[in-house]
This record gives C-alpha cells, structure tokens and sequence, in this order.
C-alpha cells in the first residue's frame, strides 16, 4: 500500500496510546493475585487500588464507588438484571422486587438485548422513543415513569450517530419520580468530560477499549448508599459485588488510559470538532443527495454520520476499505442482520437511508491530511457505486 | 502481521465488485427485449435486469443491469451478466442462486441471499420477454403454497427464511411466525427447511 491506512472507525474500538502499551508491559510483572496477603498479592492490589481511585476521580466518584468489570456490556447487564430481579424477597439482596425498566429505542444490544430477555422473564421493560436527533424528550420521559418503575437506563452518547442525550435533566426527571437512573457512557466517557455528581446519575457504565485503552476491561460506577446484588458471584472482589480474580493488566491499562485522557481530551476534542465542520462541509459540497445523522451540535466531537442516497452502505465501506480507509456503515448487510441500523430507524430516518449510512468516527490519531484524502475519495466512491445503482438517478433532485 | 488485506469475500467476488462487468449506463439510449425489476430498496437490495435476445436461436445476446446493494449482491449480477450472454434463454430461465454463487466461489451464508436477487431478476426479465413475444406458455408461475394455515406462511417464505439464515425450526419461527398458533404445520416446516438448506447449502 502506498498510502498509509486511515482508522476512521474509533467507535468500535480505538488503537492502545503508546503510554497505554508502555504501562501493560510494566504491569505484566505483576502477576500476584490481588486477593493474595503476600507481597505479591499485596503489590498487584497496591495496583488494582491506584487505579480504582484515579478511574473514579476521573468521573468525580470516589473509589469505593466503581466497581472494576470485564466490558461495557458485562456492566450494563448487571445493572440492567440485578434491578429487575423478580425474585422479589427470596433473595439477600433488599432492592430486588420485579421493579419496572424504561429504556430508549437507540440503546446499544446489550442493554436492548437484555431487556428482551428482561421481558420474558416477566419484567415490564418499556421503552421511550427520540426524536429525529436521537434525544429523548424529558416530558415524556416523566409521564411514563410509574410507581413501578424502579430503573431508567439512558444511553449518554449514541455510538452509531454520535447524539450527547441531556443526561443531567433526564436524571432529574427520573429521581424526582423516585427511580434509580443508570446511564451507558462508554461513548462519553474520554471524549467529553464526565462528572457522575454534575449528571446525578446511579449507575454509569466505561468502557477501557474507547478511549484507547485495552479491551476486556470497564468499569461501573455505582452510587454510595444504593443496595447492590452482584450478578456474577463466587468471590469476595470487589467487596462482593463482582467476582473473579481482578483483571490487574487491563486495569493498569484502563488507569493508564485515564491518565491520557486528563493530558488529551481537552485539545483533542477542539481538534476533532474541527475535522469534524470539514468533513461535512466537504462532503456536502463534493457529494449531491446526502443527509447527515445525529445532532448538528449536542455530538460527541469525533464522530459523522451521513447517508447517501442511493448507494448502499457495505458496498461504500469496502470500495473506501480498499482505499485503506476504515469506516462502519448502519447498512444490514454489514451486520449479518437483514434490518438496518435500530438507532437510524428510532430516529426515523427511512430504511432506504439507513441502509445508505456511513459513520466516521475520529480519534486521536486522525489527522488533517486523513480528512483530505477521505474528501479526495469519497465522491469517486460514491459515483461509482451510483452509476451502477438501480436506486439513484442524476439530477431528479 | 497477518494479512490485513483478507477478504470475508472470494478473490472472484472482489474481483467482480471491484470491476463490475455490464453495467447498463446509458438506460434512455438501451433498448431491451425483456426487462425485470425485483427487490426494494427498503429491504437494502434491488435490482434491474435487461436483456437483449436473438429471436431465431433463442439465445440471450446481451445483458445489462442496475443493482442497488451490498458487494456480494453487485458481484452477483455482474458475474450472472457474463454466466448468461450466449446462454440459452429457455437454460437461463432455470439458474439458480446456487449457480451464481457457485461461479463466485461461494458467498458467507448470511450472504446467499444477495445472489437470489439475480436469478430472479433474470427471470423477470425473460418472463416479460416472453410475454412480448407471444409465448406466455413458457411463463413458470411461480406459485406459492401456504405450510402455515395460521399465520398464511407459504413454502416460498421458508425459502427465503432459509436464505436469510433460518437453520433451525425455531429460527424459522422467529423469520416467519410459522407454527406459534396452532402448531400443526411443525413436521412439514421441518421437512421443508431441510429440504431447502439442502437445496441452498449443502
């Protein structure tokens, strides 16, 4: 390849920081099991602790209050399930009692996956729409929650459109009527600041591998004072509330990323937004026919969500892929699904435009001259997929 | 490193994708003998399909198309444009989605589907052919009978459930609703899932 590769794909997974891949070599030395009294035990915790307590300040919690987790996806179902347990008295835990769910229509699967499951297992899940940004309208929000609402779980950023949701009234709005809110923030969290006492939020998800830390690792915030039932049990780490010999590497990992993200994100965000107006205008000028997704303004810096009409999104993503261009597309053919993106529909764009989606989603290595070539390429993939599209025809418009 | 270059594709399909052969370019100036349109843009894939035909042999002289889809549903019409010019149309009539799969080396299974688009399109094509020409006789009615009286699910929509990735009985409910009444249908879906993964698949 002449061309150096170009990784516009940052909200799947970003790359390890160098400092991250640094601090993995060094913690690999510490093997000790954290749970262990000898030193080595002892030192691997020393480790695990620091951590905790520089993740924590990260979101303004206090280390106690974060609860170190395999993924995004394990936290989330952990707050999805242990507050809807049906069990109601037969177990320890005080909070159980089949209390109700209100979710959004642009959750990730692992929160939309769950609640189905959540369903047949007799919990009312019920879910709220957004409007066409993605955003879920307070007032609403407040006239579904019932007496037996016990859990609003509200996505803080939208992975596929890059929609920022209003977290901090939602939260408002949900305690007022006396429900624990929990909010997804890995798409959040490292992009933009964060603070678990500005937002008022219970429960907050993180997640390590998007914000250029390593994969196999997160974290889940849990408010002081509220009752916690562990959803995978066998051991006392994590003072009981997640069992499992800690992921001393991946938290070393993840601690590191923080520390990157407190040095980066301010002058990266500046950056990225600034890509961000090129990229769309650019792409707007060179390309008739094309929509942008998400909120003009309340998005996460990095990421462009734009449909073409008439031109679908795998076949866009692999001719971009042979130009060394990496993308994702909201297309169903992408997925192995046969509906296109659930977010793109929730907000009510149509199939047609959904299945012509790409996201561009930036970080921290992006640079100028990647946006240049993305400008330079992308109306010559488009045409060509035009030309031979059975669904486009020039000049109608 | 390994190779990041590695396709979920065959060299074939990508080859075909990349350089797409017979692309109708010029509709208003292309006159056709037989035109087809199948699939919705809705539904992610469509396609157009023209043919041109010499009469007296009844062979297919020309075939251009329009697709709107993935890469496997692009390479698909482009190799059937090659696979069917000098072909037979009376032959071309009976390709299957097997056929042109096969010509591309094979697709990923969630993948099959985007190349059932083709063959249909080819013989929508041909059928209008043949209604032009006066030999509506040779038109196959391709009629569909109902398996699941009550959710009226018929053997074509567990066709299409098959290609779409249905492996399974309970798979097949959850494409196509079939037996969540009465039950009833369970043994002829079954019977007929596998004839099709066979069919398709094997």
């Amino acid at each position: 390849m002449s061309n150096r590769r170009i990784y516009l794909d940052n909200n799947a997974t970003t790359p390890l920081h160098p400092e991250v891949k640094t601090a993995l070599k060094e913690g690999m030395d510490a093997y000790g099991n954290p749970s262990s009294m000898h030193s080595f035990g002892r030192e691997a915790r020393t480790l695990v602790e620091k951590a905790r307590e520089n993740v924590a300040s990260f979101i303004g919690a206090s280390a106690e209050e974060l609860v170190f987790v395999g993924s995004g996806s394990e936290a989330n179902n952990t707050v999805l399930s242990i507050f809807t347990c049906t069990l109601e008295k037969k177990c320890t835990c005080d909070r159980c009692g089949g209390s109700g769910v209100i979710t959004t229509t642009i959750e990730h699967p692992c929160v939309l996956e769950t609640s189905k499951c959540l369903i047949d297992k007799g919990v009312n899940v019920r879910y709220i729409g957004v409007d066409r940004y993605g955003k879920v309208d307070p007032e609403k929000l407040a006239e579904m929650i019932d007496g037996e609402t016990g859990l609003v779980s509200i996505m803080m950023a939208n992975n596929e459109i890059g929609t920022i949701l209003d977290i901090k009234e939602l939260a408002g709005v949900v305690h007022e009527k006396g429900a624990l809110f929990h909010t997804d923030a890995v798409q959040a969290v490292g992009k933009v600041p964060v603070d678990v006492n500005e937002l008022g939020v219970d429960f907050l998800t993180i997640s390590a591998h998007k914000m250029y830390g390593p994969k196999g690792v997160g974290a889940l915030y849990i408010r002081k004072g509220i009752p916690f039932c562990p959803l995978i049990r066998g051991g006392h780490q994590e003072k009981g509330r997640r069992a499992g010999t800690e992921n001393t590497l991946g938290i070393i990992g993840l601690s590191k990323a923080v520390d990157m993200r407190r040095k980066e994100m301010k002058d990266e965000e500046e950056r990225l937004l600034g890509f961000k107006t090129r990229l769309k205008e650019g792409l707007e000028a060179a390309v008739p026919d094309i929509s942008f997704n998400g909120h003009p303004e309340d998005s996460l810096p990095g990421t462009v969500n734009v449909s073409f009409e008439g031109a679908e999104g795998e076949a866009i993503l692999l001719y971009l892929d042979m130009e060394g261009i990496a993308v994702s597309t909201g297309s169903a053919c992408a997925s192995g699904s046969l509906d296109p993106s659930h977010v793109l529909l929730a907000t009510g764009l149509s199939a047609e435009y959904a299945h012509g989606s790409v996201r561009i989603s930036m970080g921290r290595e992006t640079t100028g001259k990647d946006i240049d070539r993305v400008l330079a390429v992308f109306p010559e993939v488009i045409n060509r997929i035009r030309n031979m599209s059975s669904a486009y025809k020039k000049g109608e418009k | 490193m390994t190779d990041s270059r590695e396709w979920v594709y065959t060299e074939k399909v990508k080859d075909h994708f990349m350089n797409p052969r017979n692309i109708l370019m010029d509709e208003k100036g292309y006159e056709a003998d037989g035109k087809g349109i199948v699939g919705n843009i809705k539904c992610g894939d469509q396609m157009i399909a023209y043919i041109k035909v010499d009469r007296e042999k009844g062979v297919i002289t020309d075939f251009k198309w329009k697709t709107y889809g993935c890469a496997s549903a692009i390479a698909s019409t482009s190799i059937l444009s090659e696979m069917v010019i000098g072909m037979k149309v009376d032959d071309a009539y009976h390709l299957s989605p097997k056929d042109i799969a096969g010509e591309l080396g094979g697709l990923p299974e969630h993948k099959v589907h985007c190349s059932v688009l083709g063959d249909k399109a080819l013989r929508a094509a041909i059928n209008d052919y043949y209604s032009r020409n006066g030999m509506e006789d040779k038109i196959t009615r391709e009629e569909a009978r109902i398996v699941c009286q009550c959710m009226n699910v018929t053997d074509r929509d567990i066709e299409d459930a098959v290609l779409d990735g249905a492996r399974t009985y309970y798979a097949l409910q959850e494409h196509t609703k079939l037996g969540t009444v009465c039950g009833q249908c369970r043994e002829e879906a079954e019977k007929l899932l596998e004839e099709y993964k066979t069919k398709h698949f094997s």
